[in-house]
């Protein structure tokens, strides 16, 4: 080959599939993989493995992947990139040979793996070759979950994520959706129809907005590429590049308001809005949200305090009256068992009812689904802060970070109450008898008298006293008290059972 | 026409609204009550009250119809 062939060879692969797919991109509301590539990396970085592959046939161009290493903020990264223009982004067997190859770089490297996913699935004309074997598709899944909790992987979904593809969205940390492009399923609605008989329409079954809402399969829901591309590197900075290290520190910032006058109501049963809480208490600009549109009624989100990355686990008393339910069990747990993997402290802001009770939960499982949480928070070692906001009732002060689950520290604002169930419940269920034995007047006064000595019982000067909390602190202290706190705790030690692994909750 | 379903099961503590009304979204239509808790149900979308289907003490599960609105 003359250098010249050479030089004509890259640029043609280099371009992907036929013009007539390259063309439609920008109706599609997509750019080209290597766009996507330049904007996803510090410029000059890149380095590319296998560009060649399958270069003796014209329409396989690089065999639908773009595979290599470049860098984010100057730190090293792994990425593989669907190219939808080449067979839809389908897997050949090359296909899956580049992507294998780039995980077990990520491996040896230590550095974040980054999967830019914009394919049909498998092709299914190769499918001996690419299908089952020791090096076959399903050898890219296995090599996730050995990356899992090793190195960040970061799936950014611009287009579809089908049958077995689908699993690669499934095994990263976090999945970043393009609205109306990118979406997941199993089969395709053509599938559904022929072999289940049902009639709907992609975006219902598998669409961005319904994985990020409904399903929780998707953590993000960006409005075009750019949005994901950015939220992507955003995320990336408050992770380290490898389980051994500390998340990288950033400037710090003082929080957006600071004023908590009217913030937190004393009436435990009105809802407030407890965004208003984490905006008083982290740095400026820094609030980076998990599943924001999935089970809201739990709020997990990365922020800085004092340019320090944390994990915020907070319920939302604003939605479903910050009741735990199914969804935002599975929901805490994965977010705690994150930042786990990765050092960052958790910070948990308590303002609970409980788990939800009736038989539609019990139905689904509540108790397993809550044991998860619960196993999380359990076996979470990283620095952990635990601040009663407001109520901190029944099994829902385990799920937050109570004081047997091996909190750091408690620490109460003078709103907290800490109890089995609230004074309602809770009189109701101790004195039920007397209750029905009394009539009109002398039954209400009755109630009220003992829901005074219940309210005393848990009120947060009493827990104070039997060491139930380490501190009780005004709100505007919270901020600097979590920082110092913080600080201090940086050399816990952190192993916590001496076993293979536990066998978990699911 | 949309139906504002139950966040979650509860009964009834107070209807906000009545038919004809002209609602706004993001507007509390019904106040429920769970777990000792208050907890609103907003609607998603403006539009005006075409029928109450809860009165105040009604126990309803997630998912069912509270207002319907056009």
């Amino acid at each position: 080959m003359t250098e010249e062939e050479l030089k004509a060879l890259r640029a043609r692969v280099q371009q992907g599939g036929p013009a007539k797919y390259r063309e439609r991109l920008a109706s599609q509301r997509k750019w080209p993989v290597r766009e996507r590539l330049a904007r996803l990396l510090d410029p000059d970085s890149w380095v590319e493995d296998g560009l060649l592959a399958e270069n003796l046939e014209p329409e396989l161009a690089a065999d639908g992947v773009v595979t290599g290493l470049g860098r984010i903020e100057g730190r090293p990264v792994a990425v593989m990139a669907n190219d939808p223009t080449v067979k839809a982004g389908s897997w050949g067997v090359r296909t899956v040979e580049k992507i294998l190859r780039i995980q077990e770089k990520a491996y040896d490297l230590q550095c974040p793996m980054f999967y830019l996913v914009d394919s049909a699935g498998a092709r299914i004309t190769d499918q001996v070759a690419m299908f089952p074997g020791r090096r076959g598709a399903g050898r890219i899944f296995y090599n996730q979950v050995k990356l899992s909790g090793r190195v960040p992987q970061i799936c950014l979904l611009f287009g579809p994520s089908a049958a077995g593809g689908a699993y690669i969205p499934a095994f990263a940390d976090v999945v970043i959706m393009v609205e109306h492009n990118a979406s997941m399923y199993l089969g395709s609605p053509r599938m559904a129809e022929m072999v289940i008989g049902e009639r709907v329409t992609l975006e219902e079954m598998g669409g961005a907005r319904m994985h990020c809402t409904v399903s929780g399969v998707g953590d993000l829901l960006a409005s075009d590429e750019g949005e994901a591309i950015r939220w992507g590197r955003q995320y990336l900075s408050y992770f380290p590049s490898y389980y051994g290290d500390r998340p990288p520190r950033a400037a710090s910032a003082l929080p957006r308001v600071g004023d908590w006058t009217g913030v937190i109501p004393a009436n435990q049963n009105v809802p407030f809005d407890m965004m208003q809480v984490i905006e008083r208490l982290i740095d400026d600009g820094s609030w980076f949200p998990i599943k924001p549109l999935f089970a809201p009624e739990l709020i997990t989100g990365l922020a800085r305090l004092d340019g320090n990355p944390v994990g915020i686990v907070a319920n939302q008393p604003k939605v479903k009256g910050g009741v735990l339910f199914v969804d935002s069990a599975d929901k805490g747990a994965r977010f705690v068992t994150l930042c786990d993997a990765f050092n960052l402290p958790l910070i948990f802001l308590a303002d609970v009812p409980g788990f939800m009770i009736g038989s539609q939960v019990e139905r689904q499982g509540i108790i397993r689904h809550g044991a998860k949480m619960i196993a999380a928070v359990s076996e979470a070692t990283v620095p952990k802060i635990s601040v009663i906001v407001r109520k901190a009732y029944g099994a829902g002060l385990y799920a937050m970070a109570g004081p047997a689950f091996g909190a750091d520290a408690t620490l109460a604002l003078p709103t907290a109450q800490i109890a089995v169930m609230g004074p309602e419940a809770a009189v109701n269920a101790v004195h039920y008898h007397r209750i029905q034995e009394l009539q009109g007047q002398e039954r209400q006064d009755f109630i009220r008298q003992q829901r005074e000595i219940y309210q005393d019982d848990i009120d947060i000067r009493r827990l104070a006293a039997e060491l139930v909390v380490d501190e009780v602190i005004e709100p505007a202290a919270l901020r600097s008290e979590c920082i110092r706190r913080l600080a201090l705790y940086q050399g816990k030690t952190r192993a916590f059972s001496d076993r293979r692994h536990p066998v978990a909750p699911v | 026409m949309q139906a504002i379903v139950a966040s979650l099961a509860g009964t009834v503590f107070k209807v906000l609204v009545k038919p004809g009304d002209r609602v706004k979204a993001g507007e509390a239509v019904v106040i429920m009550e769970s777990m000792k808790m208050e907890i609103p149900v907003e609607t998603e979308a403006d539009g005006i009250v075409q029928e109450v289907s809860v009165r105040e003490g009604d126990f309803v599960n997630e998912g069912d119809p509270l207002v319907i609105v056009e």
